[in-house]
């Protein structure tokens, strides 16, 4: 590739002036200046925002965690790690740890299933193809809140939808707000009912890309279509399904919005009346501005950061195990 | 084998095997109905009153109510002032993230200066950060800065995203060709004027995908505005979240909140959404 700056220089010769030469006019001067500071200019606004209300925070999180502090004190006490040894104690910490698990592998395991399979059906020759793609992606443009409230409504205990039908066809009704099971169960569906669709089609985009020649190939060998989505598809999904787990693993570990919906009590941040469905984003928020414990709650953050951190690298690893050695177990 | 059975397999190939079957269209169906039916469901209730819920067989049809349902929501939150708070903030940042999206892109991806592999390395691992996880700091810069309660709390934070300078470089890397640029700067274009005739063109159909992206992003955010802001001065989703206060939650009341809210943006949907679905789908290829 060669660069615009020495093009530019070869076609009108302004390049830097050997000694001897004359002197750049004015013009000349800031033409070569703009070429060579103008890319940071044009790079600094993120650099410089993604620095001040990105990383910073990141490190003062990391900074505060360090400290005694509350709301409204203007300076905390210093105990060095101690929020981390008392963080380690809490049981309401690992508790919501094991919460924030639960609900991760209960949405993304199916989801992940279930959009690979969905983007195979996309991939058949249908009728109005686009029209299906955005028929699937339509949860994906609702809001957290009011799949939040929706669902809360659809799995009420007493007049929720989901209890009426259990009912009718014979079944005791769930409490979903307080059985753990259930309620994980309930916020993963909501998880999976936003993003199945939207996961399809970034699945289906990988499905098209494949070249055809690899198919042929496989037909001619008279590969079955079973054994063709296993041994061919599959395979080559790879790098896409490990971007969709990585992906949500992120978002999945940071959980807050349909759980803080979920409670039914209102306005709570407990995830149910024993945190049942407390996730450690909820908790932290619960930390920082309701106990207003703001050290404490930095200490929360900051052990969330690397847990998904360490789940993202380990989910990368697997995944690449997972499909590298799908390939070679295939019958 | 003759040629005429090769570009039968080779057709056959391409889609899998031959015309969707029944069974395709089933499994679709009943999975859009899956999609379909929560907006639905909630439409009913909202067009009701809330004895609806308590009926053994809940009515399949929506009620007259939904009107009266809808007023009550104005009169409960500040939901004007929502909608217009949510179109000024998601509006401003989509604005400014297309804007230094494209520019961050534009250099990215065209230019030549030191440092530019590196640096762009860095916006790709800060793709993986939880920024989320600082609000706390955030919290309390906004309080110094006298900013909490009011918009610019929820606007400068989310000025640029790390995704939206990925995007960007990723699409105007490939569509925008070197001799177009030089051609520009023969004729004696600067570089900013470069950008803006001959790249900021080229890649409209990326930069109009990510300004949707960002625009939806923006306006279904929760979290940051939960704790910045106050119930007078909310966004759409915050007075949502204060529809179901008090102990008794009236769901014709919070459902008829949640269809208005939703309207709009499925409105935006349905007019955009076979370039939303083009959008995600070519930057799951180029991602």
């Amino acid at each position: 590739m060669t660069t615009v700056t020495r093009r530019r220089a070869s076609h009108q010769g302004v390049a830097p002036a050997p000694p001897g030469r004359p002197k750049l006019t004015f013009r000349q001067r800031l033409s070569l200046a703009d070429v060579k500071w103008s890319p940071y200019l044009y790079i600094a606004p993120f650099f410089v925002i993604f620095g001040v209300v990105g990383l910073f925070p990141l490190l003062w999180t990391a900074y505060l965690s360090l400290f005694d502090r509350e709301l409204l004190d203007a300076e905390g006490t210093f105990i060095g790690l101690g929020n981390y040894t008392e963080l380690f104690r809490d049981s309401q910490f690992w508790n919501a740890l094991f919460n924030t698990l639960s609900i991760f592998v209960l949405s993304s395991g199916p989801q992940i299933v279930v959009a690979v399979l969905v983007a195979a059906l996309l991939n058949t020759r249908l009728r109005a193809p686009t029209g299906w793609r955005v028929g699937v992606l339509l949860p994906y443009v609702v809001s957290l809140v009011a799949v939040g409230l929706i669902f809360g409504n659809l799995f009420g205990h007493n007049y929720g939808l989901v209890n009426g039908l259990l009912e009718a066809v014979g079944i005791d009704r769930i409490d979903w707000q307080t059985n753990w099971f259930a309620s994980h169960l309930a916020i993963a569906t909501m998880v999976n009912w936003r993003w199945t669709g939207y996961n399809a089609l970034i699945v289906l985009a990988a499905m098209k890309a494949i070249p055809k020649e690899i198919f042929e190939a496989a037909m001619i060998d008279g590969a079955s279509a079973a054994r063709r989505f296993f041994s061919v598809t599959l395979p080559l999904l790879r790098p896409t399904l490990i971007f969709v787990v990585v992906t949500s693993t992120i978002g999945g570990l940071q959980i807050f919005t349909e759980p803080k919906l979920f409670d039914a009590m209102p306005g709570s941040n407990n995830g149910g009346p024993s945190n049942q469905f407390q996730t450690i984003t909820l908790y932290m928020y619960q930390t920082a501005f309701e106990t207003q414990k703001l050290g404490y709650a930095s200490a929360i953050a900051w052990v969330l950061f690397l847990v998904i951190i360490i789940f993202a690298v380990l989910n990368f690893l697997l995944t690449r195990r997972i499909s590298s050695s799908g390939t070679e177990e295939a019958p | 084998m003759t040629a005429i059975s090769l570009r039968r397999v080779t057709r056959r190939a391409q889609t899998g095997d031959k015309r969707a079957s029944f069974w395709v269209y089933g499994l679709l169906i009943a999975f859009m109905l899956g999609s379909v039916f929560p907006f639905f469901w909630s439409f009913l209730v909202a067009s009701r009153d809330s004895s609806m819920l308590t009926e053994r067989v809940p009515p399949l049809l929506p009620g007259g109510n939904f009107l009266s349902n809808a007023a009550r929501v104005f009169d409960t939150v500040p939901f004007w002032k929502a909608l217009g708070n949510s179109v000024i903030v998601s509006g401003t940042v989509t604005l400014t993230t297309v804007l230094f999206s494209t520019l961050a892109g534009f250099a990215f991806a065209k230019l030549r200066f030191r440092g530019r592999d590196a640096l762009f390395v860095f916006v790709v691992a800060t793709l993986a950060v939880p920024t989320q996880l600082g609000i706390i700091p955030l919290y309390m810069a906004m309080g110094e800065l006298g900013w909490a309660g009011h918009l610019e709390a929820v606007i400068v934070p989310n000025l640029v995203t790390a995704i939206g300078v990925f995007w960007m470089r990723q699409y105007t890397a490939q569509v925008v060709p070197y001799e177009l640029i030089e051609a520009a700067r023969v004729d004696g274009c600067s570089m900013i004027r470069v950008y803006w005739h001959v790249c900021l063109p080229a890649v409209r159909p990326a930069a109009a995908f990510l300004g949707m992206f960002t625009f939806m992003t923006s306006w279904n955010d929760f979290l940051w505005p939960l704790v910045v802001l106050n119930a007078d001065n909310p966004t759409v989703q915050l007075a949502l979240e204060r529809l179901q206060s008090g102990y008794y939650v009236d769901y014709s009341l919070v459902l008829a909140g949640t269809t208005l809210a939703t309207i709009p943006i499925l409105f935006v949907f349905v007019v955009l959404g076979r370039q939303i679905v083009a959008g995600i789908m070519q930057g799951a290829v180029k991602g």
